[in-house]
């Protein structure tokens, strides 16, 4: 029999107050039982609509009904088969975009809790599951990846088990990508990232970290160096001011340098010597999941009062709905249609206010979403003694600028061909954020998969000619 | 691991090193410069590519004892290695069609100016070069200056090495004198090469700073090395370390340089206790 509840069976979570000042994970992850029961809430549906919302495609009811079965390691097997970071997707996918809302459960309740259960199998995997076999036959081809986030990361592991020789150029120190620098521990915790990546390792793949390419190496060099295909996956990691007076004020951070600094580099352990500003009132401008975390960890950085900036409505607000509920519940204050307009600093050159006006929703533009419009007069100022810019990151432009033949929309995203992911230069593939633009990781890791494919088929037929 | 192959002590406060990393040492050119990581717990830091040997796959470093980082890494010695060390990064300098350039540096500035004097030496160009120190004792690099300058003057602050000034003073006189510079490159504290670039603006001589913002990734991630020039937001680490002198909005970078000023010293003084410490029961 079904389980026929209407809602999700609950996970576990830290109290928000407990959480809001320390860095453990905020989800604590269901109980075999919690899994069991919320297993069985699955129709197995003949159609399987959930599995259209995957960007992967996730054999969904597949791997829902070894859960419900007992057999976890054939859950996890099933889905390998398309996924190649579950404990990371099961954390962070939007779901209730992609696979939940196409859930037939979700028509007269809350769909079925797929996130949940692919992230249980991934975590029960890593504490009882056999390691891996891995036995492929070197093919003698060899293959380089341009950054190791989850593009680069996914596409080196889809071609190291075909037999490729691969490896992976990073610019950073760590390997992950924004899985690494961007998304907190509190939500991703390392160790579960720094685990994939160690298995990448383990199937052969090379990743030589402290190497910004286009500027160490060129991708004209690595085809000297023997590599037959290139793959690029340099993310989207240019920070977008606003361009309001006061964006130079000590105290004023893009998203990036506020995260990389707590995540990366660890500001928030004693043992590390990064510096950070400990701001004791925050105002974060933007309303996607960047926003979320770099408000959330300001407050577990201990700030008293934590504001979110936002020129639209919560409707509007491209975070996913449970880091805008977390987020909340945290404590974090909501200033909703409301722009920045100036940061104002006091004589040593240190925040001292944000200045706002007030919006109103207009009439819909390019986006389909409605355009904020100010409100005249309604300036108004929150003392601050910090500013986080969340409004967006563009692709870096080191690759693009150095390769020859590579082109680039006016957006600066690399120009690929939507089946293959190959560039416009022979042999060159790319996906994920640099192609996109800052989008999501199971999207970026659909693409690398996809390059991965193409990358195969091309050397292949290079080589039966 | 980058392994060190060379120390020298320039003075009491100026180490150089010299370090294996042949995929840098291929590619650097002048202006350029890396950013390096001691340990997993350090910061990254970024320093000027003072020198390269291409063949022997070594890049030099030069670097002034200021805070903790710069005090960690003066902890190691020739055989040992250090975690990270990435680069080229940074535009390198445009030195093309220059043919009588002053080249001025302001005490560890001095490690910066040097490898582009020595490129405009290579180039034909006539280099006068005009080097500030506090005092006589700290003098460093003047074997190395003297061999890529058709000219060097060393001023020193407190006149101990029998030429008092600034290295503004020095300017003044060589321009006055009649020499027709094309270019000045100015690379030192911020306040001195504010000077300098007030000073060229008089006489309106393209001026080149070298800007040395707090960094993190030097990649154009962070946006942490941002500066205002000419009005727009540029980001050092890409975008430079080298801009128009006359452009650079010197008071905002100038506060900037200030944003962990407290928690920076206080590092320090920590670390120098441990040192200190661990002297004493050695
Ligand atoms: C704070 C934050 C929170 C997010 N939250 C979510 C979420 O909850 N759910 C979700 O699905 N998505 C989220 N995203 C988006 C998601 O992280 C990205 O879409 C995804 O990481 C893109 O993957 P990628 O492999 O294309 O690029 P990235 O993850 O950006 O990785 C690119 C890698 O390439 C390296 N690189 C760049 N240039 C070079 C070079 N020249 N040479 C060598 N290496 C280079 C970079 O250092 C980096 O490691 C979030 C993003 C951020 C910033
Ligand atoms: C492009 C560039 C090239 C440089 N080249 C040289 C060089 O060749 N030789 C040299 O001695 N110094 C150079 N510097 C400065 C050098 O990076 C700092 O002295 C060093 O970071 C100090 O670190 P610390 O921990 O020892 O001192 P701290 O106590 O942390 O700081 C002392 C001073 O260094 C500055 N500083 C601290 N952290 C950073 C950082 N991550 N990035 C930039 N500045 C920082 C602080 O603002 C402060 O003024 C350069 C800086 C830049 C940006
Ligand atoms: S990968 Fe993401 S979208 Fe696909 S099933 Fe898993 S959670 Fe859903
Ligand atoms: S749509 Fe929902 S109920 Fe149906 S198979 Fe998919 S997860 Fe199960
Ligand atoms: S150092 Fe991060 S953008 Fe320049």
């Amino acid at each position: 029999m079904p389980n026929m509840s209407p809602v999700k069976t609950p996970m576990p979570e830290q109290e928000p107050n407990v959480r809001n000042k320390n860095f453990e994970e905020v989800a604590l992850g269901y109980t075999d039982e919690m899994a069991a029961e919320e297993a069985k809430r699955c129709l197995n549906c003949k159609n399987k609509p959930c599995v259209s919302g995957c960007p992967v495609g996730v054999r969904i009811p597949e791997f829902i009904q070894r859960v419900a079965e007992g057999d976890m390691e054939g859950a996890y097997q099933i889905i390998k088969t398309t996924n190649s970071l579950p404990a990371v997707c099961g954390r962070v996918c939007p779901q209730e975009s992609q696979c939940e809302q196409k859930c037939v459960r979700g028509i007269k309740g809350e769909p079925v809790g797929i996130g949940r259960l692919e992230r249980y199998v991934a975590d029960w995997h890593m504490k009882h599951g056999a390691p891996e076999e891995f036995d492929v036959k070197p093919n003698g081809h060899k293959v380089a990846v341009i950054g190791a986030g989850p593009a680069g990361l996914t596409c080196a592991g889809d071609l190291a088990a075909m037999g490729y020789s691969v490896t992976v150029y990073e610019a950073l120190h760590t390997a992950g990508g924004v899985l690494m620098y961007g998304i907190p521990q509190f939500r991703l915790p390392k160790e579960i990232v720094q685990k994939e990546i160690d298995a990448l390792k383990e199937k052969g793949v090379k990743i030589k970290t402290d190497m910004v390419m286009g500027k160490v190496l060129s991708v004209d060099e690595l085809f000297e160096m023997g590599f037959e295909a290139v793959f690029i996956g340099t993310g989207a990691g240019l920070p977008n001011f606003m361009n309001i007076p006061g964006e130079g004020l000590i105290g004023t951070y893009s998203a990036n340098e506020f995260l990389t600094r707590v995540n990366l580099m660890k500001a928030y352990l004693d043992e590390y010597d990064t510096p950070i500003i400990r701001p004791k009132n925050v105002a974060v401008v933007g309303g996607g999941n960047v926003a979320m975390d770099a408000a959330r960890t300001a407050k577990r950085l201990g700030a008293e009062n934590v504001y979110i900036i936002y020129r639209r409505a919560e409707e509007q607000m491209p975070a996913r709905k449970e880091e805008i509920h977390h987020a909340k519940e945290e404590g974090i204050i909501f200033k909703l249609l409301c722009n920045p307009i100036a940061i104002h600093g006091d004589d040593d050159g240190r925040v001292k206010a944000i200045e706002c006006v007030e919006m109103e929703l207009g009439e819909p533009d390019a986006s389909g979403r409605r355009r904020p419009i100010a409100k005249e007069g309604s300036n108004f100022e929150i003392p601050v003694d910090s500013v986080v810019m969340a409004i967006g990151n563009s692709p870096n432009p080191l690759i693009r600028s150095t390769t020859e033949g590579l082109e680039a929309n006016s957006h600066g995203c690399i120009v690929v061909d939507d089946t293959t992911m190959a560039t416009t230069r022979e042999g060159v593939y790319a996906a994920g954020d640099a192609v996109s633009g800052a989008a999501t990781v199971i999207l970026a890791m659909g693409g690398g998969k996809e390059a991965a494919r193409s990358i195969d088929k091309y050397i292949q037929s290079k080589h039966s000619k | 691991m980058f392994k060190i192959v060379e120390k020298r002590i320039l003075n009491d406060s100026m180490t150089l090193m010299a370090v294996e990393a042949p995929y840098i040492a291929k590619k650097a050119k002048a202006g350029q410069f890396i950013i390096l990581r001691v340990n997993e717990f350090g910061e990254r830091i970024p320093l000027t590519v003072a020198d390269y040997d291409r063949e022997k796959g070594t890049v030099t470093i030069i670097y002034q004892k200021v805070g903790k980082t710069t005090l960690m890494l003066d902890q190691l010695n020739e055989g040992d290695a250090i975690l990270d060390f990435i680069g080229p990064l940074g535009k390198a300098t445009e030195l093309e069609g220059y043919k009588n350039v002053a080249v001025v540096g302001g005490g560890a500035g001095c490690a910066i100016a040097y490898p582009q004097a020595k490129a405009l030496h290579g180039m034909g160009a006539k280099v006068d070069m005009i080097a500030g120190f506090r005092s006589k004792d700290i003098i460093i690099l003047e074997e190395e200056m003297k061999a890529v300058s058709d000219r060097l003057i060393i001023t020193t602050d407190d006149g101990s090495n029998g030429n008092k000034g600034f290295v503004t003073d020095a300017l003044r006189k060589c321009i006055e004198e009649g020499a027709k510079y094309d270019l000045v490159i100015a690379i030192g504290p911020l306040v001195m090469m504010r000077a300098i670039c007030n000073l060229t603006k008089e006489y309106n001589i393209k001026t080149l700073i070298s800007m040395n913002p707090i960094m993190i990734d030097g990649t154009g991630m962070c946006g942490g090395c941002r500066l205002t020039v000419g009005g727009k937001t540029k980001f050092a680490c890409v975008d430079g370390p080298d801009f128009d002198g006359h452009e650079v909005d010197f008071d905002e970078a100038i506060k900037r340089s200030k944003t962990y000023f407290d928690l920076e010293k206080e590092a320090t003084r920590e670390y120098n206790c441990r040192l200190m410490e661990g002297a004493k029961n050695a």
